[in-house]
């Protein structure tokens, strides 16, 4: 970080909303058809066509305006963005401009123990625009490029945040934060490889101490959080560079290069697109009623940051819970688990340490777990109840994740139920103190760390199923009467 | 009478008695347009043999013994702005010259289910933006009662078909009075319906706040027939009305009596030829004379209307024909040397005069810091011209005017001039801005062309214009008229 000027950003996110079908026609919002196969005459803005609001857009935007603690606006409506692009087939894009759905709102982060909220500054609804495919390197350069419709018409919610983020760490946070919220609600598939959620980073310098914003910079179409930390890393010393040397920083739209690591110049504010937004007049205004609003909050699921405060309640370190709320699907599998089996702590152990660490060696997300919640739960209450010890369990547990068969047919069919008869230990005990003359009198002649030994060599010879408390204590008792 | 002088309603009546069938009545269409269309030039496109292919359908179905509707049989054509799946569309322009669309218009589809028979697409304006069907890139339309002089626009070809015996009826759309203005040129009845009675789906858009599809036809009972097809609530299209159509025949109703009708003084301006007054002070006189009681009002916003449609209608239209690009339909401009180039060179070839002189204007009017004083301030005004009607129609249940301030001009005469062009529309452009029902009838003469009473109503109220209109035409002898083709 710099020690001579604070950074000063915002954000605009872009995120595709999880429709079945396209914001204004019934098209697929499938990702990775066949180009130009997932388009009617309504998102190839032939002539005469005409948008229908999707309904399912609008209940998605009021989810996300609510899980961010925005207001909902009662009359919202649609405006058109005039700019030319061949990637635009009308050379408008459909949007909002003065009338956003959501207007304000709030998002609490945390860096460095330090907790902050994030204004929102607005919400609104639009279609995204098309792909296009160059034979060079941009369209200015290629002989030939290609346009492929599937993404026009896809809706889109911008979420612009209120320039509150001071740090790099802070507008990471604030980035995990939204989309794990996106996530969670349920209105984004997140698949930020796909460019379902896009990033535009305003920054700008002030020294430090000044209440004066500096001149600001905009950079587009950032894909990725390293993306976004790399970039603000290049852009914010660039901009120092320029005023440390007496110069202005100019305003104006940059872009990412991703490979060189650098942002470059896109146009500047003199050649900033006017865009003669007006009112959509193919589309009515939305009348937003309350009654909807309060249906769409109903829907809503417990959030993150209630669901840490709960899984913490539960006794879980904030450590824990942060790592549990993390996913959505782990989250899930984490209650799920808990339903059956209600140990929080031992639970949370087995969760983050054994369960995460064979998924993480297979490569598997939760939700292709071949162990699910109930048998894990299953496996622990075996051990809960004594059935098994659990030394016992973890090769259970690798057994599941193998064959996919459950905790207690797996114990069965392997004879690993604990050996609990006193007799049974008690004679075993008995066995591994004759087999070793040695260990028994280095205990006697005061190391006590020999008595690990022979434990060791009590479980062998019950192939691990002893009850380890009790070999233990039968073991003490002989050895004492020695 | 020749089969093509007759009317959708008598047509039906002998299809129903079986005293011809619907290919005899296709073929005495296809050979008045062999005789006619050489002078009028009304169409850009023919579709003969899918004409003859829906008649014989019809004709099956009359020989299963099956009841037909209305419209089913009957010879009518479109103007070229409507999309036909597998028809060309141009919009008379270069731009789409070669335009296929591969889906029907919400209009067409209903025409096809009412089992109506294309005849071909219709000439008009480019884009619907003119006031003489003299923008057209491809072809002039002649008025049939004088060669020498436009059949007015934009509907131009929508207009001469039907005037012309080319066609039983029409389909055209009116922007600022683009089906009306034309319709008392050619001396034929034109419907501008409420906006939003009427899906603009498939409708080659220009100022979509504005457009509306409606009827052209020879007597008020058709467009009551027509407008009983064409109406209705469309969910393709998000501005038309969840409203229920009636039975627009009920309207046909031979009385006025007591109809109150108000006779705003601003639409008797100074550009309105004596003439043309004269016809209209009869038409007044005769309504009068069948029981309406005639007052005089003010309306007095209207001077702001031709400014204030000026930037609406440009506006809207700068944005919607952004799309003709060259990128994936249309024309494209050869040997462009980048993207923009290819823009730039595909629009300058592409547009005629009128059409960019339009797109300049409302890009202008919406640009920022032009915003608020012009495209702004317009809606503004837009609201005060609708105050206006609701303030008469609290105390009349039609507004009469000309439906034009003059009889059809000679081509030419106001090309030059677009000003003086625009002014053409002074009487038709308020009901497109109030978005009410309007209506222009063959009420006389002047000079031997055509001159048109033009009837505003209460939106969604075209019955009390249907009956008004259907009274007037059941007491004089207008409509009968038939321009003698040929004579110039
Ligand atoms: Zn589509």
């Amino acid at each position: 970080m710099l020690d001579d000027f604070e950074m000063v950003a915002g954000v605009e996110v872009h995120t595709e909303l999880w429709t079945k079908t396209k914001i204004f026609c019934g098209c697929t919002t499938e990702f990775g058809g066949e180009q130009n196969t997932h388009v009617c005459p309504v998102c190839l803005g032939l002539p005469g066509v005409l948008p229908v609001l999707n309904r399912q857009v609008v209940e998605y935007a009021i989810k996300t305006g609510l899980a961010l603690n925005s207001e909902i606006a009662e009359f919202s409506k649609f405006d058109r963005k005039n700019y030319y692009y061949p990637d635009l087939p009308k050379n408008f894009q459909t949007s909002q401009y003065d009338l956003p759905i959501c207007i304000g709102g709030h998002v609490e982060i945390e860096v460095d123990g330090v907790k902050k909220k994030v204004g929102i500054t607005r919400a609104h609804m639009e279609e995204d625009a098309g792909k296009l495919v160059h034979s060079g390197a941009t369209i200015s350069t290629s002989d030939t490029s290609f346009v492929d419709y599937n993404r026009t018409g896809v809706p889109l919610l911008e979420i612009v945040s209120e320039p509150d983020l001071r740090s790099i760490d802070e507008t990471v946070a604030y980035l995990e934060k939204l989309v794990q919220i996106l996530e969670y609600i349920e209105v984004s598939d997140c698949k930020m490889e796909q460019g379902s959620v896009r990033f535009d980073i305003n920054v700008s310098l002030r020294p430090i101490g000044s209440d004066k914003l500096g001149t600001r910079t905009e950079t587009k179409n950032l894909n990725s959080f390293s993306s976004v930390r790399r970039c603000l890393e290049y852009e914010i010393e660039r901009q120092a560079e320029v005023l440390r040397e007496g110069g202005k920083v100019s305003q104006e739209t940059r872009t990412w290069d991703e490979a060189k690591g650098i942002t470059l110049s896109l146009r500047s504010k003199e050649e900033a697109h006017d865009y003669r937004y007006f009112p959509e007049p193919d589309l009515v205004p939305m009348l937003i009623d309350r009654e909807w609003v309060e249906r769409v909050r109903q829907t809503l699921p417990e959030l993150p940051d209630a669901r840490r405060l709960r899984l913490m309640g539960l006794g879980l370190s904030d450590y824990d819970a942060g790592v549990i709320i993390n996913s959505k699907a782990l989250a899930e599998f984490f209650d799920a688990a808990l339903a059956q089996f209600n140990d929080a702590k031992t639970l949370v152990n087995w969760v983050t340490g054994d369960f995460l660490g064979t998924l993480k060696a297979k490569g598997l997300p939760v939700q292709l777990s071949p162990v699910n919640p109930e048998g894990l739960a299953e496996l622990l209450n075996l051990v809960a109840k004594g059935t098994i010890n659990g030394k016992i369990a973890k090769s259970v547990l690798e057994e599941m994740f193998a064959t996919g068969k459950g905790a207690a047919q797996i114990v069965q069919d392997k004879g690993l139920v604990q050996i609990s008869d006193e007799g049974a230990i008690a004679a075993i005990v008995t066995q591994v103190i004759e087999a070793n003359p040695q260990s028994v009198a280095d205990f006697k002649a005061g190391k006590e760390r020999a008595i690990g030994f022979l434990v060791g060599q009590v479980m062998k010879a019950s192939k691990g199923k002893a009850n380890p408390g009790l070999v233990n204590k039968l073991l003490q008792e002989q050895l004492a009467q020695l | 009478m020749t089969l093509t002088e007759l009317t959708a309603h008598e047509l039906h009546d002998r299809l129903s008695r079986k005293e011809t069938s619907a290919v005899e009545i296709a073929r005495a269409f296809t050979q008045r347009i062999e005789a006619v269309e050489d002078s009028v030039q009304a169409y850009n496109l023919l579709t003969g043999e899918r004409a003859m292919a829906q008649a014989e359908a019809i004709d099956a179905k009359l020989a299963r013994g099956e009841s037909i509707g209305a419209l089913a049989g009957i010879p009518m054509a479109l103007k070229d702005n409507m999309c036909t799946e597998g028809i060309p569309t141009t919009c008379s322009s270069k731009m789409l010259q070669n335009f296929v669309p591969p889906y029907n218009a919400t209009v067409v589809e209903r025409l096809a289910e009412a089992g109506s028979v294309v005849l071909g697409k219709l000439n008009m304006d480019e884009f619907a933006m003119g006031s003489s069907t003299e923008n057209s890139a491809f072809k002039q339309t002649c008025n049939p009662w004088d060669l020498a002089r436009v059949p007015g626009g934009s509907s131009g070809g929508a207009v001469a078909s039907v005037a012309a015996d080319e066609a039983v009826f029409s389909l055209g759309s009116d922007t600022g009075g683009s089906i009306r203005q034309p319709a008392a040129f050619c001396g034929v009845v034109g419907l501008k319906p409420t906006y939003g009675y009427v899906s603009r789906y498939g409708l080659i858009a220009f100022a979509s706040s504005l457009d509306q599809i409606g009827p052209i036809t020879k007597d008020v009972t058709d467009c009551a027939l027509v407008m009983n097809t064409i109406a209705g609530h469309d969910p393709k299209d998000s501005t038309s009305a969840p409203v229920d159509t009636p039975d627009f025949t009920k309207y046909l109703v031979n009385d006025i009596k007591g109809l109150r009708v108000g006779i705003p003084q601003e639409y008797f301006g100074s550009g309105l030829e004596p003439e043309v007054a004269a016809v209209i002070k009869a038409a007044i006189a005769k309504l009068e004379e069948l029981g309406a009681i005639v007052d005089e009002c003010s309306m007095p916003h209207t001077e702001y209307a031709m400014p204030t449609y000026y930037l609406i209608a440009p506006a809207e239209c700068s944005s919607n024909l952004a799309r003709y690009d060259g990128v994936s339909y249309g024309y494209r401009t050869e040997g462009a040397t980048d993207i923009i180039n290819m823009f730039k060179k595909t629009r300058s070839e592409g547009f005629g005069p009128e059409v960019k002189r339009r797109i300049m204007l409302g890009t202008y009017a919406l640009s920022s810091g032009y915003y608020d004083a012009y495209y702004l301030k317009a809606l503004k005004v837009r609201t005060l011209i609708k105050q206006d009607f609701d303030r008469a129609f609290a105390k009349f249940d039609v507004l009469l005017s000309p439906t034009a301030p003059t009889a059809a001009f000679k081509f030419g005469e106001k090309s030059a001039n677009p000003l003086a062009m625009y002014m053409s529309d002074i009487c038709t452009v308020p009901a497109n801005l109030a978005g009410i029902p309007a209506i222009s009838v063959p009420c006389g003469f002047a000079n031997g062309l055509p001159v048109g009473m033009h009837l505003m109503g209460k939106a969604f109220d075209e019955g009390t214009l249907l009956r008004a209109s259907y009274t007037f035409e059941q007491n004089t002898e207008h409509h009968k008229a038939k321009p003698k083709l040929g004579v110039s």
